[in-house]
């Protein structure tokens, strides 16, 4: 445990990464301790943990993701709040969990108990912490996009918005057709490829059209997707996790 | 599918009252479509339709916005109208028996068809007991679901669509691409075009001078259509409701061509889908307010017909009512799937749908398109053939359609649901080899450890450098530049700042 962990008095949260963060994005998950450890939070990190398992639920291949609710329910049952730097993967605990548990009473019941207590980083901020602004600054031009499963399956809300428009510095515009999906669905992204760009480019042009540097979203799958498309047209805008600019200091900036 | 075989054949016929050919004929079916992502890439392509699509769909999307968030409590009446569905459907073949009993009580006929061809069957039988060569049609999806146009054509009988949109889909030899605006593909200078080309081979052609301006183009169609409305003897219709108790039908409409096909023939036949049905009068009154709201973008539709049987001396003296099963019983009997028997046909996920809005209706293969398509076709049709297979995939999970939804039908969970009896059905593929290769890796930290670390390996090999394309891998790097991995995972910093041990 960190000292800086030890010193807090805020409450003991567990991070989820995700397995996409962890491999992929580790700034992400490293931006989100940082902050909450800024916030006098005891974060923890459970070695244990692996994978929501969204990925093959949502390809059909959620008898293949029950092991990885168990598991999922083993790692974080003892915690009173785990938070992840993602909407979807909070989305896939708390909406679909319950559903690949349905026909094994004694996991379902595991998971009634843990999955509402997974929270994502914006909700666990504005909720539990009661904070808005949490220190940040970030002084360049910014927009966001609310990304599907944060907007519609948890319900976050304006609640990245509070956050955002608390730092120091910054220059947040709006984003048009904010609500739209960018494309991304996960392996629709490979299987309708065509259409996913034809979205992806959509909201490509709806973020250039603002001016920003630099785009932002709660989640690094659809921020994976929309830069790759801003970076194959040579853009300049930069994708930013939402953990990594609420974590930019003037000593630490991101 | 072929293109349109007997294009020809229509445009040949002869003058004079029903020595019109048919013409629904020309209106290929959807046999043989290929599966969805291929149907797409061309739907994709195609500039003019792109745009016609993006501003109707934002349009009616934008009004029914407006017109919900003006209701108090829209989420009440949502609930109040999914459970009266829901009751409908828990007790169907007792409410059924019901809308029959007060069906024949008020001197209609009733006809049950289990499938498309006994329904077909059953129609054309009538309609040639009246020894008559053509019908007037009310818009309605379950007659195109059962493709009754074209079997009255098999037996001689032209079938005339009224509606203004279904009418310039069969004008045009085209496939409806919408459930509500059939013809939404099209803009008003296709539609003027399609007028001054079509309308004189099947009746009174389009005046000389047309402009694309819509009184003008509405007008035309009013003067074609109103000689086959004052001749028809037969009136084809679906129904939006039926109401168990009172045996009433209602059909619900903006142009005013259902009233007169629902009033003027002296024998008027309505296909209903057994899921149609509402327990009491009393239920219509959510129905009524959620309809036109996420359809139209109207508080309140032109017209709302409803007739109960026959009445002496006022519209048709003749009243069939053909109730029609074609794979919904199946449908009903999935715990999760039956929410899908609930859908109103009122369109709100199309409008909202962000695939549904970039490839429009043609390339989900059936008159059912958009999201409720995709979770619908492949219950009502099975999974056999590639479009159906294809379609729990054609979306990107984002979950507008649900939202929008009206009877809050969970297209989502719907879909996910369907994947995996695609899955299951599919046997071995090389995708499972993958899932069940990958669900072995994240069923266990030090297996997921040593797959990282390839991946870390590959971020030293890139040193942070954008990679443009990557073998295998061109799905994603044909039109998108992939991130470039990370030289150490998060899991190996977090032991690196705090030590092995766990939490």
């Amino acid at each position: 445990m960190s000292p800086a962990a030890r010193r807090g008095d805020g409450p003991r949260v567990a991070l989820f990464a995700t397995c996409f963060n962890d491999t992929m994005w580790p700034g992400t998950p490293k931006a989100t301790v940082r902050l909450l450890e800024r916030l006098g939070c005891r974060v923890e990190f459970p070695l244990q943990q692996t994978c929501c398992g969204q990925m093959l639920t949502n390809t059909g291949y959620a008898a293949e993701a029950v092991p990885l609710v168990r598991r999922f329910v083993d790692v974080f049952g003892d915690y009173d709040h785990v938070v992840a730097p993602s909407g979807s993967c909070v989305g896939s605990v708390r909406e679909q969990h319950p559903m690949i548990a349905k026909d094994d009473a004694a996991l379902s019941s595991r998971v009634a108990e843990v999955a509402p207590r997974v929270l994502e980083l914006s909700e666990f901020l504005v909720d539990v912490l009661g904070v808005t602004d949490v220190g940040a600054y970030f002084p360049h031009r910014v927009t966001y996009h609310p990304t599907c499963h944060s907007l519609r399956m948890i319900r976050v809300a304006d609640r990245p918005l509070q956050l955002l428009r608390a730092v120091r510095g910054i220059d947040l515009v709006e984003l048009a057709g904010a609500e739209e999906c960018c494309g991304f669905g996960g392996t629709f992204a490979v299987k309708n490829a065509d259409v996913s760009i034809a979205m992806g480019s959509d909201k490509a042009r709806n973020v250039l059209d603002t001016g920003a540097e630099v785009l932002v979203a709660g989640d690094n799958s659809c921020l994976a997707h929309i830069g790759g498309v801003l970076g194959r047209q040579r853009s300049g805008v930069r994708t930013l996790h939402l953990a990594e600019i609420l974590a930019s200091t003037e000593e630490h900036p991101a | 599918m072929s293109p349109d075989p007997a294009h020809d054949r229509a445009v040949d016929g002869g003058a004079g009252h029903a020595a019109y050919p048919p013409v629904q004929v020309t209106s290929p079916t959807f046999v043989g479509m290929p599966k969805f992502p291929k149907a797409a890439r061309a739907e994709l392509a195609n500039a003019q339709q792109r745009r016609n699509l993006r501003h109707a769909t934002h349009t009616i999307r934008d009004k029914r916005a407006h017109v919900v968030a003006e209701v108090d409590d829209w989420e009440a009446l949502r609930v109040k109208g999914a459970d009266a569905k829901d009751e409908a459907l828990t007790h169907l073949a007792d409410y059924l028996e019901r809308l029959e009993e007060s069906l024949t009580a008020n001197g209609a006929v009733v006809h049950w068809a289990r499938d498309a061809a006994e329904a077909n069957r059953i129609v054309v039988d009538i309609v040639r007991a009246k020894e008559v060569d053509e019908v007037v049609k009310v818009k309605s999806m379950v007659t195109q679901e059962i493709e009754l146009n074209e079997a009255l054509e098999a037996a001689g009988v032209s079938a005339w669509e009224t509606d203004l949109a279904e009418l310039i889909v069969q004008l045009g030899h085209d496939r409806p691409s919408h459930i509500l605006v059939p013809a939404i593909h099209r803009n008003r200078k296709e539609i003027r075009d399609i007028f001054v080309r079509e309308m004189g081979a099947v009746g009174r052609p389009a005046p000389e001078d047309l402009t694309d301006d819509p009184a003008r183009l509405a007008e035309a169609a009013r003067l074609h259509l109103r000689e086959k409305f004052m001749r028809a003897k037969v009136g084809i219709s679906g129904a939006n409701f039926a109401v168990a108790d009172t045996g009433t039908l209602v059909v619900v409409e903006s142009e005013g061509n259902g009233r007169m096909c629902l009033t003027l023939p002296e024998t008027l036949i309505s296909v209903v889908g057994i899921e149609k049905v509402l327990p009491t009068w009393d239920d219509l009154s959510a129905m009524l307010q959620l309809l036109p709201r996420s359809s139209t973008g109207e508080r309140m539709n032109p017209y709302t017909t409803m007739w109960t049987g026959v009445h002496e001396g006022d519209g048709p003296q003749e009243v069939h009512v053909v109730l029609l099963d074609n794979g919904r019983s199946h449908v009903l009997a999935d715990r999760v799937g039956r929410q899908a028997l609930r859908c109103i046909r009122c369109s709100a996920c199309l409008n909202v749908c962000p695939v549904y809005e970039r490839t429009g209706g043609h390339a989900y293969g059936s008159v059912y398109p958009g999201p409720i398509g995709a979770v619908l076709n492949p219950q009502l049709r099975g999974t056999a053939s590639d479009i159906d297979r294809s379609l729990p995939y054609a979306s990107s999970l984002c979950g507008a359609c649900f939202d929008a939804c009206p009877v809050r039908i969970n297209i989502p969970e719907l879909l996910v649901e369907l994947r995996g009896k695609v899955v299951e059905e599919s046997g071995p593929t090389a995708e499972s080899a993958a899932m069940k290769a990958a669900a072995w890796v994240l069923s266990d930290p030090r297996r997921l450890a040593t797959a990282q670390k390839a991946a870390t390996i590959a971020g030293r090999l890139t040193g942070g450098r954008t990679i443009r394309s990557v073998p295998g891998l061109g799905a994603w790097t044909n039109a998108r530049d992939l991130p470039s991995p990370p030289t150490e995972t998060f899991r190996q910093w977090w032991v690196r700042e705090h030590g092995n041990e766990d939490a």
